[in-house]
Formats: C-alpha cells, structure tokens, sequence
C-alpha cells in the first residue's frame, strides 16, 4: 500500500479561526441579548452549547462511520487518518454534551442523570467509541489497526438506532429536540451561529488530528526493517 | 460450516471442566449480587433477571475468549484460513458453538436463580426462547470481538470494553422480557421484547458474518 500524503496549509487554522468568531458572536447573543425561557429560565441558555454540540457529536460519529466503509472498500490510509481523528473529535464532543445535560438536568429534573434515550444512548456511543480507540492503541501493525477499528466502528454505528429505540421503549423524559424550527425566532440566531461555530471547530480539529495521525502512519508504514548490531549478527 | 461446527462443538466437549468452571464462575456472581441488594427477598425477587442475565454475561467473557484461545496456539487460525473455505463458515460455526455454550449456561443458571431468589417461572418454553434469543445477541458480536481482541496484548479488558456497550440492547430486551416473565405479564409486553432481541440478533448475525473475513485476513 502507499503512503498517505502528507497535507500541509493553513485550512485547519482558518476553520478554527472561523468557529471561534461564531462561537462567541452566538454565545454573546445567546447569553446578553437572546430573553430567558419562560417555564425554565436563565437555565436554558445552555441549549446554545448543548444541541449544537448534540448535533456536531453525531456527525463527528457519522463521519467516522463513511470513513470506516470508504477504508474497508478502498484500503487507503487516508481514510484510517481521518477515522482515527473523527473518533477522537467525536468521543470528546460526546463527553461534552453527556457534561451539559448533566448540568442541565440537576436544577431542571432535580437529577444529575436519567435514563432518557438520547441520554443513555450519547453514553452508550461514548463507552463503545472509546473502546475502539483503546482497541487502536494496544494494535501495533498499523493494516490490521486500520482494518479492525473499521469494523468495530460499523458495528458500534449500527447499534445507534437500536439502543435509542429499545432505552425509549424501556423509559423515556427527555424533552423534545431543539432545532431552528421549534423554537422562538429570538433563539434563533445564536443556536445557528453555535451550531456553525461548533462544526467549524470540530473540521479544524478533525483535519489537523489527521494530520498528526498520518505523519504517524507514514512513519510506521515506511520504517525499514533496522536491526540491532547483535540481531544482524544473529542473522548473518 | 458443518465441518467448522464440529470442530469446535468436539473441542468443547473435550474441555467439559472449563465449562463446569465458567458455571460454577456465574453461579458465583449470582451468589454476590444478592450482597449487593441484602437479604431483602422481595427485592431480590425482582432484580432476579437482571442479576441473571449480568451473571450471564460476565460468564461469557471468559467462554468467548476461551473459543479463541486453540487458536492463537501454533497459529492454528492461520492454518484453517488456509483452508480453502470461506471464513464465513469458520465465523458461523463458531459463533454457533458460542451460541449453543452460551444457552446451555443460561438453563443452567435458572436453577440457581430460582433458588437463590425464589424467582421462579411456570413459563418454561417462554423462559428457553429469550435464553437462547439473548444468547444468539451476545455470541454474534462476541465471537467477531474475540476473533480481534484474541490477537492483541490487553485480551482480557478490550473484549469487555468493546462488547458491553454494544450489546446494551440485547441485555436490556432480555433483561426485560425475561422480568415479564418471572413476575407476569399482564400487559402482554413480552412479545415486543422479544421481537426486539430478534431483530438485533438478525442484524449482528448478518454484520458480523459480512466483516469476518476483513478482521481474520492478513
């Protein structure tokens, strides 16, 4: 197989660049200007982190799913990069968003957590991720690395749908999803830019963990075989 | 696949004391969980499935790595996917010896769980189905896991931390229609339950059969 390129250029940092001024242009709305919610209060406002990063996880998790059915078909590196770093940006935003339901949860349901379905889902997908990038790390043969977490990870996103549908059926509290459209146009603004301030933090930082990642790969996959004096001895 | 079947139902049953061992092992964690809740026989009586089907899936950790452990020795995996046969076949035909290991444990932990939480059920044949229904869900994934985690150094914590989280579904269908079953079922819930565990083995038993052959190939 050959080597994946190595990109270089400043994309990853303008993205970055760019997701920041969303951020706190959503989050100066969102927090000054946007009114409190009437039934829940200044407690609300953390709906303008918590659905877009609800959002940004599952695409993170979405497109490491296309990045492990790309690979298994076309066996490039480029696409194990891109897995590794989409897993990483995806479990971290997984984190994130199980933290802030926990802080929204305790002063609005009175408890830290509940077994919710997208709630026990998020985690289920955060233990099964994790997995996968422990599993990446104790592979040393990067082919066999690259083929197996491909695999784990078709098999973890599958399970997605059916650990919301069976923890719905088994108990459910949650409310409804926020988007755009079913709430108050005074949201709308800074859940938008949020949102986008999100993605684009998470392309920045998808792109340039791949970038480490294939820097790593290239090394594994190009070292040539160096023998120790006293194993070539051995050998000759 | 009949040959692959065979193999493995052959190896097993050479390796009886081990499957005594992984049952006295569940009976065991069974024992335990009922320290967790204290001598409260109601209680007991109502977590008895979960506590089951927890019993159950410690044990099998240890039977699906077992399964793969021949294997690793003189590289003998290496030699049968020299075969010329399919790996599906080598996947399904042990997977189905993990599948049939796996329910033969279940029946017999219901006994003990019986026993120790007068948790009984005159709902035999229901009982049988979701054992073995549960037991498909945790061989699919489980074999295909082992087939990977076998090969790598941390063998005895990667297994678990990839298959618990997917198989969450499965447990809780399981736990639940195995709860229905126990303490009655008025509502008649039993069957969603249990349609539900079905689906989830038809999923995993066709996934994981498709990536075999990706995980063994060199």
């Amino acid at each position: 197989m050959e080597l994946p390129n190595h990109k270089t250029g400043s994309a990853p940092y303008w993205m970055l660049a760019l997701g920041i001024v969303c951020l706190i242009a959503g989050s100066y709305v969102g927090l000054f200007r946007a009114p409190a919610e009437a039934y829940m209060g200044q407690v609300q406002r953390i709906m303008y982190v918590h659905v877009p990063t609800a959002w940004n996880a599952l695409l993170a998790m979405t497109f490491a799913f296309a990045c492990a059915v790309v690979f298994l078909f076309k066996a490039d590196f480029k696409w194990d990069a891109r897995l590794e770093a989409a897993i990483e940006v995806g479990v971290l935003l997984a984190f994130l968003l199980c933290c802030q339901g926990a802080i929204w949860a305790k002063p609005t349901w009175g408890v830290w957590w509940d077994w919710d379905p997208r709630l026990t889902t998020t985690a289920v997908l955060l233990f099964a991720f994790l997995g996968i990038l422990a599993l990446r790390k104790f592979v040393d043969d990067p082919a066999r690395r690259a083929m197996w977490s491909s695999v784990a990870t078709i098999i973890a996103y599958a399970d997605v749908p059916i650990v919301y549908y069976s923890v719905r059926w088994w108990n459910s509290l949650h409310q409804q999803q926020s988007s755009p459209s079913t709430v108050s146009s005074q949201f709308y603004f800074p859940l938008r830019a949020n949102a986008f301030g999100v993605l684009f933090l998470m392309t920045g930082f998808i792109m340039i963990r791949a970038r480490i990642a294939t820097l790593r790969l290239r090394t594994e996959l190009a070292a040539p075989p160096v023998l120790r004096g006293d194993e070539a001895g051995e050998m000759a | 696949m009949i040959a692959a079947l065979r193999k493995e139902l052959l190896l097993q049953w050479r390796s009886r004391a081990q499957f005594l061992a992984v049952f006295v092992f569940g009976a065991a964690s069974l024992l335990l969980f009922s320290f967790a809740v204290g001598p409260n026989a109601r209680a007991l009586r109502t977590f008895s499935a979960g506590f089951l089907w927890l019993g159950l899936l410690l044990s099998s950790t240890l039977t699906l790595a077992e399964s793969f452990h021949a294997e690793m020795e003189n590289r003998a995996l290496e030699g049968l996917l020299l075969l010329p046969s399919d790996p599906r076949a080598l996947y399904y035909g042990k997977a189905i010896a993990n599948w049939l290991q796996l329910t033969l444990l279940g029946f017999a932990l219901v006994p003990v769980m019986v026993v120790l939480y007068d948790a009984g059920t005159l709902e035999l044949a229901r009982l049988a189905v979701i054992i073995a229904l549960g037991a498909a869900g945790l061989s699919a994934p489980g074999t295909l896991y082992a087939a990977m985690t076998s090969q790598v150094k941390a063998k005895q914590t990667l297994l678990p931390l990839l298959l618990f989280p997917l198989i969450v579904p499965a447990l809780l269908a399981s736990v639940k229609a195995t709860s229905l079953a126990i303490l009655g079922d008025p509502m008649a819930q039993s069957r969603s339950w249990m349609a539900l565990l079905a689906a989830f083995d038809l999923i995993y038993w066709s996934l994981c059969g498709l990536l075999y052959g990706r995980v063994v190939e060199e």
